[in-house]
């Protein structure tokens, strides 16, 4: 049969001919093609491989250390890894979902209804600040679409000591209050970006190059102290647990510098677990104000001292312990008899220190208690600071000047009252309290120096055996300081709820600190500044003076026994 | 003494004699060499994969190197039973095929078996055994019964649902009917018909390969799902610009964006890594490949032979190209390996059982017209 064929032949070369043609023009766009994609628009495909490979990642920075002035760490930054998700691509695997949930230790149904949410993104959080067990733990299982950041979170070592003082940062590391939000600007670092090469799966494949580096945050070296930081916690608690207060604060200032060596309130909240429990965040120290009590009576005093038509050995009347005044009664504990100025402080004489505000011009007060810093706030930097308020002397009238000259009608915080018995602890001179060891911080002068250590010269008697203030003497050192008790105004009046306040120095004549110590309202039946605030001022001021190796100035008749070595 | 002799001539008849056409051989191995180098990169430096490959390879040698000893008047005779063997292949997948999606594969036991590919044989084979004794040129009436022979296998693969291999298959027969001198008139009428028919093969169409058809008009329009394929095979060939990015530095590949990188889409990997130069060496083996497949079927002397070494070389090309024109872009996503190149192995056997027929062809050569 086939050879029957032959004549096919060369009509079939024609065919071979045509599929020949057909070949060559295929061949011809398909190189016409390659040329096209690989040397025309190679640039352009280039591109777009980079655009899908190349990506600029940020690099976190850690946030500064918070440092005491001794270099003590409060607060510090820890590596922690972030889990994150890409939706479009977990959901692939979703039946593989129940082993993530189980490691994350949460519900199967909350994490996929989570994520099934966010399907159209590309990021979502499933754990934030994970160990780095766990993150590794997750890592391990290999489920397409899981991936890790490394981000850093904050760390208070000394916890509810500081709490109130540093403030918080939030889960991106910014600073939320306390110092954290003051110096947030200082102690966070700048974040750096580098591009790294990413694979479909977004996992990072290689590091191209850094673009910029992160640089971390500088560390912040407070003023405090954190030895009488402790201190004055432990004391501040123990006195809030015996006498059942509510809040407490204390403040332990630098009178040279006008540093705060110490800041501690009650109650206090452990920074490290974030259960929001606002009552307990705030630094009463600075945000809450108060009607202070007696121990603005030595600014009264101040005042009439200053006005001339007052001595240190003016004689005022206070019998019969009490006088009226409008509708009002004035009265004191008991009938003190004839009183001189300094007697007017160490009885805490309300009677007396009226009568010698009656006397005074009104406008004098206010300047007087407006140097002092009340009414204003101290330029701290602390945020959510308080000014307190003072009113204008041109709406006093007797009543309300009595009131004032006593402290009541007007309020102030602790921080403020520390500032301005700082005036009188440092020679008349006024500086802003501040957070920052070896900040350039200017003073003023205010009042007379001749009138700030007559001031303290009186205060001293506050604090010997027959005055109201005995309780804050320290063996060996010599105290000067006023009692304060006030009640607390609620609407329509006063009632038997109080304030107890201490607020002193040592060591005189040349007092290096000041401490005021407030404690609110104690539900036991001691009340008194003098009972409940003074004791807790004495422990914390005799600590602080041990710690700070200040030498005893009040050996007085135990100079002999120090000498011969036999001082406990 | 009787079989002893036989035996003896049996084997200098398979190994004395020159069977094999030396140029064709030298330039298979080439390209399958080329195409393990590629391979390598491509599955991450796999070395049990490209052993797997070059297994198959040698496989396919031994295919090639018997195939080559049956002379073209038994494998004439051979091929109706081929075809009928391989419709029932195809029916028994109907029913009882294994596989993802789709059912393409019967289960040997030791290994798994696509009947598609022998159609990729056996099907140009019978047109050529159908039409090599009818009146040339083809009439009519012997034009449309040839294309049953086309349709059935062509239909079967399609329901697998294979649309890749079944247009493949059918273009194998139809180079059998044109290379056997069909007039252009038909040509043209049969061409008219079947734009008439398109419509109506398009309803047809599964879902799935409906958006293969329209994703390759605008790939653009779901970059992340349907159009992923060619937007990221486009970018690692265009990316890889003149020379290539070095082998196994190619990013689109080995950065996972490139999908089946190593079967389908090998032709990516290797135009990243090995640039426009490469391409042009890779094409040119190819080139001579098919120029030497039609030089032989040129020099065929009865029809069968030729007009079956002819469709088996424009098939072969019709893989290239196709891939080519996928991997480029130019062409819809259509599940074409690269011949002698893509990691896969019934095609790799299949497609050497092809080359040992075009062997046998050119081995003959000299004797058919005799027949012996």
């Amino acid at each position: 049969m086939s050879r029957r064929q032959p004549v096919i032949i060369p009509v079939q070369n024609g065919r071979f001919l045509v599929v020949m043609l057909f070949l060559g023009l295929c061949v011809t766009a398909l190189f016409a093609r390659a040329i096209d994609l690989q040397v025309l628009r190679k640039d352009f495909y280039q591109h777009q491989g980079d655009v899908r490979q190349v990506r600029t990642m940020e690099i976190a920075a850690s946030r500064g250390k918070i440092l005491d002035r001794n270099g003590v760490p409060l607060a510090i930054s820890t590596p922690v890894d972030s889990i994150w998700v890409n939706p479009q691509e977990l959901l692939k695997a979703a039946d593989r979902l129940p082993e993530l949930a189980r490691i994350l230790a949460v519900d199967v149904e909350e994490l996929s209804q989570r994520i099934a949410r966010r399907s159209e993104r590309e990021f979502v959080y499933v754990k934030r600040h994970a160990s780095p067990a766990l993150a590794e733990q997750v890592m391990a299982i290999e489920l397409p679409g899981v991936h890790l950041e490394r981000e850093y979170r904050r760390f208070y070592p000394a916890g509810e000591v500081t709490a109130h003082l540093l403030g918080i940062t939030n889960i991106d590391d910014r600073g939320q209050e306390g110092l954290e939000l003051a110096f947030d600007d200082w102690l966070q670092g700048t974040r750096g970006s580098k591009r790294v090469i990413q694979d479909r799966y977004k996992r990072v494949i290689e590091n191209i190059e850094q673009i910029a580096e992160a640089s971390p945050g500088k560390d912040l070296v407070t003023s405090i102290d954190s030895r009488i930081q402790y201190l004055a916690y432990r004391e501040l608690r123990d006195a809030v647990q015996e006498f059942q207060a509510i809040s407490a604060s204390a403040v332990v200032l630098d009178v040279p510098t006008g540093e705060v060596l110490a800041i501690v309130n009650q109650p206090s909240y452990n920074p490290n677990q974030r259960q929001k429990d606002y009552q307990r965040m705030r630094n009463r120290a600075v945000t809450d104000f108060f009607e202070p009590g007696s121990v603005m009576k030595p600014f009264t005093i101040a005042a009439a001292l200053e006005s001339d038509a007052f001595t240190v050995q003016t004689q005022v009347s206070t019998s019969p312990g009490y006088f009226q005044l409008g509708e009002y009664k004035i009265s004191d504990f008991r009938d003190f008899g004839t009183l001189d100025l300094t007697g007017i402080l160490t009885k805490s004489s309300n009677v007396g220190v009226s009568k010698v505000a009656l006397e005074l011009e009104s406008r004098h007060m206010w300047s007087l208690l407006n140097r002092m810093g009340f009414g204003q706030v101290t330029g701290s930097g602390f945020p959510g600071e308080t000014p307190g308020l003072l009113p204008d002397s041109s709406r006093w009238n007797d009543v309300e000047k009595s009131a004032i000259s006593r402290g009541y009608g007007l309020t102030t915080t602790p921080l403020q009252l520390a500032q301005a018995y700082s005036v009188i602890a440092g020679a008349g001179k006024m500086r802003a309290p501040t957070f920052v060891k070896g900040a350039v911080n200017p003073a003023h002068s205010v009042i007379d120096p001749q009138l700030a250590s007559q001031l303290q010269w009186m205060l001293q008697q506050v604090t010997a055996a027959d005055g109201t203030g005995h309780r804050a003497a320290i063996k060996y050192y010599r105290v000067a300081g006023k009692t304060g008790t006030s009640r607390k105004a609620t609407d329509g009046g006063y009632e038997s709820r109080y304030m107890a306040t201490f607020a002193g120095m040592a060591p005189s004549d040349m007092p290096r600190l000041v401490i005021v110590v407030s404690i609110n309202d104690p539900a036991s039946d001691v009340y008194y500044g003098g009972q409940l605030a003074a004791p807790v001022f004495s422990r914390i001021m005799a600590g602080t003076l041990r710690l700070l190796d200040i030498p005893p100035d009040d050996l007085g008749m135990d100079a002999r026994t120090v000498a011969s070595g036999q001082m406990p | 003494m009787i079989a002893a002799q036989s035996l003896q001539r049996m084997s200098r008849r398979m190994f004395n004699r020159p069977r094999l056409d030396w140029p064709l051989v030298g330039l298979i191995m080439a390209t399958v060499a080329l195409g393990m180098v590629i391979l390598y990169s491509a599955s991450e430096g796999d070395s049990q994969l490209v052993i797997k490959q070059g297994v198959r390879f040698l496989i396919g040698l031994a295919v090639m190197f018997v195939i080559s000893h049956l002379p073209p008047t038994q494998m004439r005779h051979l091929t109706p039973f081929l075809y009928v063997v391989g419709i029932v292949l195809l029916l028994i997948v109907a029913f009882a095929g294994v596989g993802t999606g789709a059912q393409r594969w019967l289960n040997l036991g030791v290994a798994r078996f696509q009947p598609s590919e022998l159609l990729k044989l056996s099907v140009p084979m019978m047109m050529a055994w159908y039409l090599h004794s009818r009146s040339y040129p083809p009439s009519l009436r012997t034009t449309l019964s040839s294309l049953v022979i086309v349709v059935i296998p062509a239909v079967l693969i399609y329901q697998q649902p294979d649309l890749g291999t079944a247009i493949l298959v059918a273009i194998s027969g139809l180079f059998v009917l044109f290379l056997s001198g069909l007039s252009w008139r038909l040509i043209i009428s049969l061409a008219v018909a079947a734009a008439a028919l398109s419509p109506i093969l398009w309803n047809a169409m599964h879902e799935y390969q409906k958006n293969r058809v329209l994703m390759f008009l605008d790939p653009e329009a779901d970059p992340l799902g349907r159009g992923w394929n060619i937007i990221q095979s486009k970018i690692a060939v265009g990316s890889g610009g003149l020379t290539g990015k070095g082998w196994q530095q190619g990013t689109q590949a080995h950065l996972e964006f490139l999908p089946e990188k190593s079967t389908d889409f090998i032709l990516a990997t290797f135009a990243e890594e090995f640039g426009l130069m490469g391409v042009l060496v890779l094409f040119s083996l190819y080139m001579l490949i098919i120029w030497r497949g039609l030089v032989i079927a040129m020099a065929a002397k009865d029809c069968y032979s030729r007009l079956l070494s002819g469709a088996l070389v424009l098939t072969f090309f019709v893989y290239v190209a196709v891939n080519a024109g996928m991997v480029s872009g130019l062409l819809p996503v259509v599940g074409v390996p690269l011949p002698l190149v893509s990691y896969g192995g019934t095609s790799m056997v299949s497609l050497m059982a092809g080359f040992g027929v075009i062997m046998s062809i050119y081995a003959h050569r000299k004797f058919i017209s005799s027949d012996r």
